[in-house]
């Protein structure tokens, strides 16, 4: 059986809402606290976050995680002194 | 529905909870060796962990008609203190061939420091000397790409490693693509904040097909839920997934990984029957 997106969107329009709600009332609360979180990393990839979700591209969800990522360096081993094939170091 | 959970830590939880899982459908599960919340502080404190696991747990689980088997090895949390890691490495044989016992892990990475990545390749040595498959875990939250990559690093450079017996777990959207198309099995763990919603497992058997994925409940002594492959299945049945699809990934799927265990000594519930009317 095949699931329309219109079916998908009955389902889930009430919960999507209450969680844009939720992003909503935080975003209100960190504002009314004192202080700011500009600057703050965190804020800055929470807000990309954001971006990414309304952008165009496929797979949001796992652009997002790659946004939370740290990067890999395929030269690891070399820096780390675990040269391929020697488990005995 | 019966269904196995592949990935669940009971000696952190309570007998109560033997019985719900049993209620659920829950006909066995699979405890990787993890940490305790604490650095152990000597190779017999692992030695009494092994005992438990191998033991204790197997037949408290065994009284809910629930199959317990496990898998051996010092988590990568306690890889910093490399001199206790070679300890309990070398001890692990002493256990290999205790009933339930199907391989080493959850070996992996948490913070992806050089000597977690030593201790995982010392691993991988053990496991290759003594023919045993591996459960790997993944580590959490920005850590977990990276950590996943190094791995992959690592497996995919020994020849040695058969990736059909290796199970890396704890995977989500960024990282299950690079497990599969390596050829090994990837294990998906339901959590409330840190890991995958039943929702969004749903969502990677729904792009990635269910072949060679499997959904655990990491259930510990943190925030997590033992009963989140019930969850899972619900979720599958709400979409509209067959029956057979569902059963593939919570039960068929674990049986053929662990299948390859030479002490998975695993009876469906309906072979035991004693009683007849
Ligand atoms: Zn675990």
């Amino acid at each position: 059986m095949e699931t329309s997106a219109t079916q998908i969107l009955d389902r889930e329009f009430l919960e999507l809402r209450a969680r844009i709600l939720e992003l909503a009332a935080s975003f209100d609360r960190l504002e009314r606290a004192k202080g700011t979180v500009e600057g703050d990393q965190r804020w800055d990839l929470l807000q990309q976050g954001l971006e990414v979700l309304l952008g165009s591209q496929e797979e949001r969800a796992r652009a997002v995680q790659l946004l939370f990522s740290l990067s890999y360096d395929p030269d690891w081993r070399e820096k780390y002194g675990l040269s391929r094939g020697v488990s005995n170091g | 529905m019966y269904y196995f959970d592949p990935h669940i830590h009971m000696v952190s939880r309570t007998t109560d909870d033997y019985a719900t899982l049993a209620r659920m459908g829950c006909v066995a599960v699979s405890e990787p060796a993890f940490w305790a919340g604490f650095d152990r502080g000597s190779v017999d404190s692992f030695r009494d962990y092994f005992h438990q696991l191998t033991d204790f747990e197997r037949r408290r689980a065994a009284q809910f008609g629930i199959q317990h088997f496990t898998w051996l090895c010092i988590n990568a949390k306690e890889a910093e203190n490399v001199e206790l890691s070679r300890e309990v490495i070398a001890m692990i044989p002493e256990f290999l061939d205790e009933p339930g016992v199907l391989g080493i892990g959850e070996i992996g990475l948490n913070k992806n420091t050089r000597n977690e990545a030593q201790i995982f390749l010392e691993h991988l040595d053990l496991a290759i000397q003594f023919d045993q498959p591996i459960l790997i875990h993944t580590p959490h939250l920005e850590d977990k790409y990276l950590g996943t990559r190094m791995i992959l690093d690592m497996l995919t450079s020994d020849h040695r490693i058969d990736t059909d017996r290796v199970l890396v777990d704890h995977v989500e959207e960024h990282t299950v693509g690079d497990v599969l198309k390596d050829g090994f099995w990837a294990g998906m763990t339901l959590y409330p904040v840190t890991k995958c919603t039943p929702q969004r497992a749903a969502d990677i058997i729904e792009v990635y097909g269910p072949e060679r994925l499997l959904v655990n409940s990491a259930g510990d002594w943190g925030p997590s839920k033992p009963t989140a492959v019930p969850d899972f299945i619900f979720e599958m049945r709400q979409r509209g997934h067959a029956e057979s699809v569902i059963r593939r990934v919570v039960y068929e799927n674990p049986i053929e990984f662990f299948s390859q265990s030479s002490n998975f000594d695993y009876r469906a519930p309906d072979e035991e029957a004693v009683v007849t009317i």
